[in-house]
């Protein structure tokens, strides 16, 4: 689903980037990597990359995958509740998907050097963080909807550009990812379409769950370019492609016709279409709510963390079953 | 994702009949057997495959990227191994 938590930077992290900056890291070496990043060469795995480029990739990826992670509970709440077993079969393939996008993107954050055991143990420390839009809770079948067409859909406004991602290997699992968002946009539009065209009812649950989602769909795209703090290093390591604001801006574009469409509105009242610069301007997110969600005092934080942690107690001992399997198999091949 | 650290294995799939392998990415799993299990389940949710390989990643031998200049040398000064090496006169065809 998406990245935001890009700009989180750990304590730890600024002390070390304190500490690069007088570092001892060859001149020449750092030239010729950001040349080869200025022509368009991915840099892979082994080679050679200045210790910054690496941590911040290692931050953003492992941040990624975490926000698949604990992107399933939202949309798990209402695996039992699905309207249909058509509509039940579908968001269990999502929920599925957003586990494989988790996976690739471990994978990705496990090539360079940081491992999977480490990840894992700063998302349930509560050290690492993910994004703040699955702090959020899910009251209807509606915000179902809501979160396809507008949490993937600024999750793909995101991730298509991380597609040319200068790290390959992260470059590579997005492009797996972003194939398989497309599907889960279009199936929440579909019943955000569905609801619309329903009862006054259905069309007020609708209405509801994007008077909720839609300011914090706005913020899945980060601070603001003005505080953000490593958007221009992002941008010359060719990591980020646009800025934060740029992004959002064509979301804006892009959904606010859909939700014309919908026959739904825009909770904005500063909404407006400019014909001279030919983009919507839209109010002020209130920043206030999105530094106290990524602060952990959103609606669900506590809720989410408490679910992922117990979930991994819970799982303990299939993993142990599997290893002591393995021993076994493995001792009775040698015997 | 286990306490221990599972090995890692690299994930290959042929996409049809007639291609070759192709590297898709990597997953930990506690033994071979699960490794393709959670490929199949990883990798291939959408039918991108009819074939899989998974190969423990400790297994691969690498060249070394910081060594790749000394490496493929070797082939760098061998242009005569192209075919538009040879100059053909106007007039020659089918060759």
């Amino acid at each position: 689903m998406y990245t935001q938590g890009l700009d989180q930077q750990s304590s730890e992290d600024k002390k070390k980037s304190a500490r690069d900056s007088g570092s001892s890291e060859d001149a020449a070496a750092l030239a010729a990597f950001q040349k080869r990043v200025e022509a368009e060469e991915k840099i892979e795995a082994k080679d050679w990359m200045p210790d910054a480029y690496r941590r911040t990739l290692v931050r953003q990826i492992s941040q990624h995958a975490h926000s698949e992670i604990i992107g399933m509970q939202p949309e798990g709440n209402w695996l039992t509740r699905a309207p249909s077993l058509k509509r039940k079969a579908i968001l269990l393939a999502k929920v599925q998907d957003e586990a494989g996008h988790g996976l690739y993107l471990y994978s990705a954050a496990e090539t360079l050097g940081v491992s999977r055991e480490q990840m894992v143990a700063d998302l349930l420390s509560g050290k690492a963080k993910y994004s703040s839009i699955f702090n959020y809770p899910t009251l209807t079948w509606a915000d179902i909807g809501a979160i396809g067409w507008l949490v993937d859909g600024a999750a793909i406004m995101n991730q298509v550009p991380l597609c040319r991602c200068s790290y390959g290997p992260y470059a590579r699992a997005m492009v797996r990812v972003c194939k398989e968002e497309s599907f889960h946009q279009r199936q929440g539009f579909e019943i955000m379409l569905e609801l619309s065209r329903g009862s006054e009812q259905q069309k007020a649950m609708a209405q509801d769950a994007l008077d909720r989602w839609w300011w914090p769909s706005l913020m899945m795209f980060g601070p603001s370019d003005t505080d953000s703090r490593h958007s221009a290093q992002s941008m010359a390591w060719k990591i980020k492609r646009f800025s934060n604001d740029e992004l959002r801006q064509k979301f804006v574009d892009v959904t606010v016709p859909q939700a014309q469409f919908l026959g739904l509105r825009v909770p904005d009242d500063k909404l407006r279409w400019n014909d001279a610069t030919e983009h919507y301007e839209f109010g002020e997110i209130d920043w206030q709510e999105f530094h106290d969600v990524l602060a952990g005092n959103g609606p669900c934080n506590r809720e989410r963390m408490a679910k992922r942690r117990r979930a991994h107690d819970e799982g303990a001992w299939v993993r142990e079953a599997a290893e002591a399997y393995a021993l076994k198999q493995a001792e009775r091949q040698a015997a | 994702m286990s306490a221990k650290g599972w090995p890692l294995y690299e994930v290959f799939i042929r996409t049809r009949a007639g291609l070759s392998h192709r590297h898709a990415g990597s997953l930990h799993a506690a033994d071979d057997q699960m490794a393709l299990d959670h490929a199949r389940d990883t990798y291939t949710r959408r039918m991108e495959g009819v074939s899989l390989w998974v190969v423990r990643s400790d297994r691969i031998i690498a060249s070394d990227p910081a060594e790749n200049a000394a490496f493929f040398e070797p082939a760098e000064d061998k242009i005569y191994r192209h075919p538009t090496f040879y100059e053909i006169p106007d007039g020659v065809e089918n060759l």
